[in-house]
């Protein structure tokens, strides 16, 4: 049953070829054999998991199951979950035990999914290989020497290792987009805005929004419903009526006009990504879409304002860290300045640590204008790029990264080097726009993805357009070989 | 450019860090190589850009002045180092 999606898994829940209690069970006993080979955890919360799928089990026989209820889902370590430890893959969090649920995990348990654990994650989010982690390094299922992506790289390998059907992830420059591709999975990154963001650990506040891992588009779209909507709690939640996604999956895409970036097809892109990716276009143009070459001419500075934007406001949000209302103290300091400096230096990791440096420094007196407010003008720059882009086209097309998945320690030892395998994906997130990545092929046996990028709030249609994809290709359903480990219960 | 050791110093000041000695040269290269990444931005014409600090069109909205969470401090407070009281103890500040 593990190979099944939510779609499916949903159907046989309905007529009873199994409960959830049974499928929980056997997903736990994955993720206990399998999980460790990929550290993809931080907490796996069996005994809760179990009790939640027998309350979803009772449920249903009194016949109060929605498409949800009963599904195992894993959520991203930067997710407060009630009782439950929330570390973000830091040791300054390695001891919070979150007091609520954030509104994600709310809504999910809400529409009667089943928590199994924690994965584990680049530490606040920061990287992209999930190296920066307190916990280790994720492993990628496909190749255990190569990186899984990052920052929601645990969420993705135990998605793409079968040992869950969905996860939940954050995106805030690529961290949904860029594992998903590199695991072989889909991932969703919403319009900021769409779903809420209240109960997210917060890393850059303009640019974090909160999505899906999963293994179709179908299922992103299940799970997108039930997560997204106007929330309250959070002061830049959009006010906007939730679509119901799975209704649209099927639309034709006759006439759909797809604009692909001249900038996505520079050197950086290796050349057999570069051929996957084209056939994938060229697969979508068959299903009735028109493909036009478009500009967005300043994109190639988008890492570089993301570099300022994401650090200043990462240096501001992660000052609430002080060892004083949770979180680790150090044990033996002179005084009051002396243990925030003692705490915050043995509590964040190395990578953290740059970028509170930077932006602190960045939005230092002297270096204000030339850094941040430069960085703020460029980004509107870039968002008035894609503005302009979709006057002529509904949607964007290119590659999701520049290479598949390389090796663990590969770019650790400059941070620049890794900043640069989010420059196919950081665009959307100064923009704020939605965009997904879907499997569309292989290069030496490692997965490679599509990215598709849409106007505001249009997730129903790169929903429809990865769902039409997924019909007629299978690179969604490709698994890797580690999965068909584990004990066999099925 | 290339950060000194006493502007290494000021900005983790400013930021609340604690290094140790041996780590500062390599983390000052580190963000001197980034800060001279950004330094292209410097390239690209904003003369009559506005600055962008938000995705979306968005007004701040407001909300009745109404109490609406419950007071669960206890609760709160059993994630903190150290509590006396129901409040929150630091290091004395005032002598």
């Amino acid at each position: 049953m593990h190979d099944k999606t939510i779609a499916e898994l949903s159907r046989s829940l309905q007529s009873g070829d199994f409960s959830s209690v049974e499928l929980t069970t056997h997903l736990l006993d994955r993720v206990e054999s399998l999980g460790p080979q990929l550290n993809a955890f931080v907490t796996v919360t069996g005994e809760l998991a179990l009790e939640q799928a027998a309350k979803a089990d009772q449920r249903r026989a009194a016949g109060d199951a929605g498409p949800l209820n009963g599904i195992p889902i894993v959520h991203k370590d930067l997710f407060c979950t009630d009782g439950v430890l929330t570390s973000c893959a830091s040791r300054i969090l390695d001891n919070f035990i979150s007091p609520y649920d954030a509104t994600v995990v709310g809504k999910l348990k809400q529409a009667g999914t089943v928590m199994l654990g924690k994965t584990n994650m680049d530490e606040f989010a920061m990287g992209s290989s999930n190296e920066n982690s307190c916990f280790g390094p994720v492993k990628n299922p496909w190749d255990d020497t190569r990186v899984p992506g990052g920052s929601s790289g645990g969420s993705a390998a135990a998605v793409a290792a079968r040992l869950l059907p969905g996860a939940t992830g954050t995106d805030t420059g690529g961290s949904i987009r860029q594992p998903a591709a590199l695991t072989g999975i889909t991932g969703l990154k919403p319009t900021y805005g769409r779903v809420s963001r209240y109960g997210m650990v917060a890393f850059a506040s303009s640019l974090d929004q909160a999505g899906t891992l999963t293994r179709s588009a179908e299922d992103a779209a299940m799970m997108l419903g039930a997560m997204a909507g106007f929330d309250p709690r959070d002061s830049t939640s959009a006010e906007k009526d939730v679509p119901d996604y799975r209704a649209t999956l099927d639309d034709s895409l006759d006439g759909l006009r797809i604009g692909v970036p001249t900038e996505f097809f520079d050197d950086g892109l290796m050349p057999a990504n570069k051929t996957a990716v084209e056939a994938a276009i060229h697969e979508l143009e068959k299903l009735g879409a028109k493909i036009s070459q478009i500009h967005l001419p300043n994109l190639g500075l988008s890492v570089p304002t993301y570099y300022v934007v994401a650090p200043a406001e990462c240096s501001s949000n992660l000052s609430r860290f002080d060892g004083v209302r949770f979180g680790h103290r150090a044990e033996k300091y002179a005084d009051l300045t002396d243990m925030y400096k003692k705490t915050r230096g043995q509590g964040f990791g190395a990578e953290v640590k740059r970028r509170i440096m930077i932006g602190t420094y960045v939005l230092s007196t002297g270096y204000y204008d030339a850094y941040y407010l430069k960085a703020q003008k460029v980004r509107q720059l870039i968002a008035a790029d894609y503005a302009a882009a979709f006057k002529s086209v509904d949607l964007i097309a290119g590659p999701t990264t520049p290479t598949p998945a390389f090796e663990l320690g590969a770019k650790t030892d400059d941070p620049i080097t890794m900043y640069l395998n989010d420059i196919y994906t950081i665009g959307a997130n100064l923009a704020g726009l939605p965009g997904m990545s879907v499997p569309c092929g292989f290069v030496d046996g490692l997965p490679v993805g599509l990215q598709i990028v849409g106007s505001h709030f249009s997730e129903a249609r790169l929903l429809n357009v990865a769902h039409r994809y997924q019909q007629v290709t299978d690179w969604h359903t490709r698994a890797p070989e580690m999965a068909a480990g584990g004990t066999a219960r099925t | 450019m290339s950060l000194s050791r006493n502007e290494m110093h000021n900005i983790a000041h400013l930021a609340r860090l604690e290094f140790a000695e041996e780590e500062v040269a390599a983390l000052a290269d580190d963000l001197s190589r980034i800060i001279d990444f950004v330094e292209q931005l410097s390239q690209a014409n904003t003369d009559d850009v506005l600055p962008m600090a938000h995705p979306l069109e968005m007004v701040q909205r407001l909300r009745a002045d109404e109490v609406t969470e419950t007071d669960q401090h206890r609760k709160f407070q059993q994630n903190a180092a150290s509590v006396e009281e129901d409040l929150y103890l630091v290091p004395k500040v005032l002598e």
